[in-house]
């Protein structure tokens, strides 16, 4: 019944054909036909994802689940793989507020990309490649058409990273950005194999999911620990988290739209995705869920503390979309993947408002990007202050707005959850209240006290066009709201979130063991019966009002360091210098890793060109080639022109078959 | 004298309706051509091209069921259509690719040329459907008389004259060959019919092995050999390549080849099936030497046409691996590289049609230099072509030597896929070259390309957009393929 | 099966042998005297005149073909006559679409001017 599902990502792929082939013309001719084409086909492809979300919402849960399979993409031996894909809760949550956003940020870039004559055309196509391409990823039923998804996500991204190619620094962030992600990228590859070999030992040869994941019992726990690591190793990439999250910071190179889209609310929430999409695999792996959780919470806590020093407004949210991830894959492992989705759902809100507010001031500010030199702006673009100033509430946890059910409940499972660990919620607890301290410095800073930068900038500060704010004002809205869908138990609520998402999630442990039959697994089945003891509601709300306190002490902190008593700032740096100097410098980690890893991978690339490469593998290269261009001087000879010695040639071939076969019969 | 008894044969005219519409075309071409009084205009052309996809639109439509007709003279199975379907393509292009290039040579632009052009492909479809030996013997010889005219269409160019005389010297001894080898088949299992002697050997173990069948073998080896450019039949290759003139070129190398080779499958499998034991060693080591071959003379050459010429040959090796590796897979995997080696070969042969000039053609390399930036369009659909040829992906050049060289590690010719392997690694040098001279080179002198028409624009687009889609969906077109195998097993 | 080719080797050798025999013994038995005369294409008869190579008009050669692709139709005609009967509005439909065929051929070679002297 969803057979039109091919429609969602076909409107991008349309727009894209268009806009890539005959965009310049188009643009010289008329240029809002440019972005008439990209909107709409976004536009077009979330009306479409609306009603199959609401058609599949009629059904009953178990019904939930539908695939459609498009054509036979590539077959060869046992491989039989097909471009199809699949609906369920999971898919179209993830496609309902990616092709939403994207929908609304594609609006927003009317306006902010309206002054980039020429090549307007081209952030466009780029958008609406991006936007396939992520489409494909989340509706993909099988691991290789998601892994398709996933490289033309990575590839848009560099695209858009280093749209401003001419700047320097631009282009060495987006192939900072596209060589992490190769790493990354590498490991998916290399886990998607292992599982697809380790499955095929038992005769599923498939990449599809409705086949990979109902046996996945069959593999050793070995494997599977091996193949959640590989996986994660890939979403560390995508989605940044220590230790290849470097490239995210630096991807705001990009124009602002791109920060928000790509790099706040859509692709780096992929690995998210991915890990919940494979939550199974992972449920299978105690170890596995582990090492997520303490990588997630250290990011958390980690990024955080970096953007507590930042100037630039949008490193400011670069480190704090790092964190907000960290977050998520928190929440994913210790097992409450709906927990990490539904924080996945709410950060896509306050963080694409939060970014495209920071491009509004920035649009304001002429292009100024440094806090020290805002500040003000509250009165001249009060839509922006408002809408940035709710999103910020959202994001620091008050209660009320959707950040805080979503955050507030992470927290909660890291705490409560059979994988939880005190210490997990601890570092959680810590990072929320940074977060809050550093949100509200930006906010301090941009929108209050006075305005420091130079005259000329003053002079045209003013609020952004109708298309860059309606979608603010709607972002907005949805920050707000957005937690109600998942209100928990505790405050009155039904948590109809988890319940949408039990159909995907809920091919638990427990129903795995029941086909494992007791096999080596037991030892993961005990852990699930620690779950049985449920902590007192009590106790939830405990740790609730902490995680509040502590965000409002955060909020407080920044209120009087940069509002009340504006020499505080410096008189700390002066004091805690070292830290300062470490948190400013973001801990040195890129330095650290260009002495430890760019460097002597430079020194061994230098070693293998000069030596192995120059030396032995050029002289062998040469060595052949020069042997072949021997042979083939010689071989030129013989084709010498003249017809005799060619159809003597004939003769010889003859004879020589003619040989050939005789002594076959002799033989 | 008693009357002999004479009975009319059933014909099916639906059987051979695409080859019927050829014929006709070509026959009102050549009317055409000497009765009109305007010769400029690319009118002719346009007029065969309505007849190739016509003929192409027949054979489409004409369903999937297996017909046998004229007395067993025709097959007309799901193989042949695939091959008849690989021909109108090529004549397709061919001509679309001929309507530019009459600007360069203006006698091309005549009735002749283009009833020539559209009887050779009335051949090269028999050959796809020949049921008889002397149906492939008949084909064989409509296909290239053609084409032996039409190598040396350009008469004022002494290369030209050469190249067609050069071409018909040779291919009229290895027709020979190919005639006396069809002769002892036929001493050895008293029939010419494909099937009947297919049958007969299975129920005549003996005779597999009789030196007159043998002796038939080989002949017929040569003379399939020498179509299909194989080592070592394979000198004329750069000879007549280089020339003829460059739209002929291209439909020699592709269509040719594609139903030579069709004509070698069917004979080989079908009828030959028993041998197929005895010929696989000579077979593998005349694959291996026609890839390393071509591949290892192509880096010499300095003229581009004369490197796509024996880069033709290196494809035959290719296509051969998969002969030797027989089998499912392998065939369909050669239908599938023969259409992929059309488009990407068309293609650059179009590129190199629409760089020439006035008074002869731009063929050597260096002129290449510079024109990557200086005409970005040209330079992106050549580099296509090349990194197909080369075998990179995601391109059909690359899909066909994975599914031919998998199908060759399945039957367990592990060494010669590696060696096959090794072959596109050294290819790789000299079609890189094409693009690095395009893209990193200085150009010596200034090369202004003619004002391409419509047609040849198509051409090119049809040509890339086929390579990149064989190369990124090849399911679809290995599928079609994989169900013209079903007969022939 | 082979040894039945027995004699056709004999012959062969015996021929080979012969050849070769007769050349070898008479260029080394005979006495060799070299004078104009002996170089000349036929030493005896007509003393040769003129270029040995002679061209002829192409003209013959287009005629010569033109007469044997007609003259070759008029042979496929004879079995036809004699089954006519047999093949009744059939065949001769099918020999009606032979000569049409070869009528184009003929418009053409006419149009062509191929069958103008001058």
């Amino acid at each position: 019944m969803f057979d039109y599902v091919w429609l969602i990502p076909v409107f991008p792929a349309i727009g894209v054909l268009i806009n890539g082939f005959l965009g310049k013309r188009i643009e010289k001719f008329n240029k809002s036909i440019v972005h008439w084409v990209a909107c709409g086909a976004v536009g077009l492809s979330f009306l479409v994802t609306c009603i199959i979300f609401f058609q599949m919402l009629g059904l009953e849960p178990e019904h939930r689940f539908y695939e459609f399979t498009c054509f036979n993409w590539i077959s060869g031996g046992v491989l039989q793989t097909y471009v199809a894909y699949q609906i369920d809760p999971l898919s179209m949550l993830m496609c309902m507020f990616v092709t939403g956003v994207g929908f609304l940020i594609h609006v927003y870039s009317i306006g902010y990309m309206a002054h980039d004559e020429g090549r307007y055309y081209r952030f466009f196509t780029y958008l609406n490649l991006f936007m396939f391409s992520m489409i494909n990823l989340i509706l993909a039923n099988n691991f290789l058409l998601m892994f398709l998804g996933w490289e033309g996500v990575g590839m848009c991204s560099y695209l858009l990273i280093g749209f401003w190619f001419s700047e320097e620094a631009n282009a060495v962030a987006g192939k900072k950005a596209f060589i992490t992600n190769r790493v990354g990228d590498f490991f998916f590859i290399v886990g998607m194999l292992v599982l697809f070999c380790g499955l095929g030992e038992h005769g599923v040869w498939s990449f599809q999911f409705s086949r990979v994941f109902p046996n996945v019992h069959l593999l050793s726990p070995n494997t599977v620990t091996l193949v959640c690591l590989l996986f994660f190793a890939g979403c560390t990439a995508k989605s940044a988290q220590i230790p290849l999250y470097i490239w995210l910071p630096d991807a705001m190179a990009g124009p602002t739209p791109v920060s928000a889209l790509i790099h706040a609310a859509t692709m780096v929430t992929s690995g998210v995705y991915m890990v919940a999409r494979s939550n199974i695999l992972y449920s299978l792996s105690p170890f596995a869920m582990g090492v997520v959780a303490v990588v997630g919470a250290l990011t958390a806590l980690f990024a955080a503390s970096i953007g507590l020093a930042q100037n630039d407004i949008k490193k400011v949210l670069a480190y704090s979309t790092v964190s907000q991830l960290g977050y998520m894959f928190l929440g994913l492992g210790v097992g409450a993947y709906a927990a990490g989705m539904f924080h996945v759902l709410t950060h896509s809100f306050f963080k694409a408002l939060l970014f495209m507010g920071a491009g509004s001031v920035i649009h304001a500010m002429s292009g100024e990007q440094d806090m020290r030199l805002m500040g003000g702006l509250r009165k001249k673009t009060p839509i922006t202050f408002i809408t940035m100033f709710i999103a910020t509430l959202a994001i620091a946890g008050i209660p009320g707005l959707s950040g805080f059910f979503s955050k507030d409940e992470i927290l909660w499972q890291a705490y409560s959850s059979p994988h939880g660990h005190f210490l997990l919620w601890l570092t959680g607890a810590v990072a929320a209240g940074m977060t809050a301290f550093y949100m509200f410095r930006l906010i301090f800073m941009t929108f209050y006290n006075e305005n420091r930068a130079p005259e000329d900038v003053q002079h045209h500060i003013h609020e952004s066009p109708k298309a860059m704010t309606v979608p603010l004002m709607v972002l907005a809205v949805l920050s707000v709201i957005g937690g109600y869908l998942g209100v928990p138990h505790a405050l009155g609520g039904s948590n109809r979130f988890h319940k949408f998402l039990d159909p995907v999630m809920g091919m638990g442990p427990d129903k795995i063991f029941q086909k494992a039959a007791g096999g080596s697994l037991h030892h993961v089945a005990e852990g699930s019966h620690v779950a049985a003891h449920h902590p007192s509601l009590f106790m939830e709300y405990l740790l609730m009002a902490v995680s509040v306190a502590i965000a409002l002490i955060g909020i407080y902190i920044a209120y009087v360091m940069y509002v009340k008593k504006r020499d505080l700032p410096e008189k700390l740096a002066e004091k805690f210098r070292l830290l300062h100097r470490m948190l400013f410098n973001k801990w040195y980690v890129d330095e650290l890793y260009t002495l430890v890893i760019i460097r002597p991978f430079h020194g061994i690339s230098n070693f293998f060109w000069k030596i192995i490469d120059v030396i032995m593998i050029d002289g062998m290269v040469n060595g052949v080639a020069r042997v072949v261009g021997w042979g083939s001087s010689v071989l030129r000879l013989i084709q010498s022109g003249y017809v005799q010695c060619y159809a003597v040639s004939i003769i010889f071939g003859t004879v020589a078959l003619l040989v050939y076969y005789f002594l076959k019969i002799a033989g | 004298m008693d009357m002999l008894e004479f009975v009319v044969p059933e014909l099916d005219f639906r059987a051979i309706l695409p080859q019927i519409i050829l014929a006709i075309t070509a026959l009102t071409v050549l009317l055409t051509g000497v009765f009109s009084r305007e010769k400029k205009g690319p009118a002719i052309g346009f007029l065969s091209l309505a007849g190739v996809a016509l003929s192409f639109s027949a054979v489409v439509f004409s369903g999937s069921q297996t017909v046998s007709s004229f007395s067993g003279m025709l097959t007309n199975d799901s193989f042949a259509r695939f091959i008849s379907m690989i021909v109108c393509v090529v004549a397709l292009l061919t001509i679309l690719i001929s309507i530019n290039y009459r600007k360069i040579s203006p006698a091309i632009n005549s009735g002749e040329y283009y009833c020539l052009l559209l009887f050779a492909a009335l051949g090269m479809m028999f050959m796809g459907s020949a049921g008889n030996l002397l149906m492939v013997f008949v084909a064989l010889e409509t296909m290239s008389i053609s084409i032996y005219a039409l190598a040396g269409f350009q008469k004022q160019r002494e290369k030209s004259i050469e190249s067609a005389l050069k071409y018909f010297l040779l291919g009229a001894f290895a027709s020979g060959f190919l005639l006396y080898g069809f002769a002892l088949v036929y001493g050895a299992t008293g029939t010419m019919d494909i099937v009947k002697i297919g049958r007969f050997l299975n129920d005549h173990p003996l005779v597999v092995h009789s030196p007159l069948l043998l002796g038939g073998v080989a002949l017929m080896t040569v003379g399939f050999g020498f179509k299909v450019a194989m080592f070592p039949f394979h000198m004329w290759t750069p000879d007549v390549y280089e020339g003829a003139p460059t739209s002929v070129t291209a439909f020699m190398a592709t269509g040719v080849k594609a139903a030579a080779f069709a004509a070698l499958i069917r004979v080989f499998y079908v009828a030959l099936g028993s041998l197929q034991v005895d010929m696989t060693q000579i077979m593998w080591v005349i694959a291996l030497l026609t890839m390393t071959v071509g591949n290892v003379v192509a880096i010499a050459q300095s003229n581009i046409k004369r490197m796509l010429a024996y880069s033709s040959i290196a494809h035959a090796g290719y296509l051969l691996v998969g002969f030797v590796a027989g089998g499912e897979l392998a065939i369909s995997g050669m239908l599938f590289y023969l259409l992929g080696y059309a488009f990407m070969n068309l293609g650059a042969f179009g590129v190199i049609a629409l760089l020439a000039k006035k008074d002869g053609e731009y063929t050597e390399l260096s002129d290449f230099a510079g024109l990557g930036f200086k005409y970005p369009a040209m330079g992106l659909v050549m580099a296509v072509f090349m990194f197909s040829m080369a075998g990179i992906p995601p391109t059909a050049g690359f899909m066909g030597k994975f599914y031919i060289f998998t199908a060759a590690i399945n039957s367990g010719f592990i060494w010669l896929a590696i060696f096959g392997v090794i072959n596109s690694v050294i290819s790789i040098y000299y079609y890189l070259r094409v693009i690095v001279t395009m893209y990193f080179k200085e150009p010596e002198q200034d090369i202004v390309m003619l004002t391409p028409t419509g047609a040849i624009i198509l051409a090119l687009v049809i040509a890339a957009a086929g390579v990149l889609f064989m190369g990124i969906l090849p399911s679809s077109v290995l599928d079609i393929a994989r169900n013209s195998t079903t007969l022939i097993m | 099966m082979l040894t039945n080719y027995i004699p056709v080797l004999v012959m062969i050798l015996v021929g080979v042998a012969f050849g070769v025999f007769s050349v070898v013994v008479s260029s080394n038995l005979g006495p060799l005297r070299r004078f104009k005369v002996k170089k000349e294409p036929y030493e005896c008869g007509m003393k040769t005149q003129g270029a040995t190579y002679v061209q002829t008009p192409i003209k013959y050669y287009v005629v010569a073909l033109l007469f044997l692709v007609f003259d070759l139709e008029c042979v496929f005609m004879y079995p036809w006559a004699v089954h006519y009967k047999k093949l009744g509005l059939f065949g001769f439909v099918e020999m009606m679409v032979f000569i049409a065929i070869l009528f184009v051929c003929y418009l053409y070679v006419w149009k062509k001017g191929a069958l103008e002297w001058e």
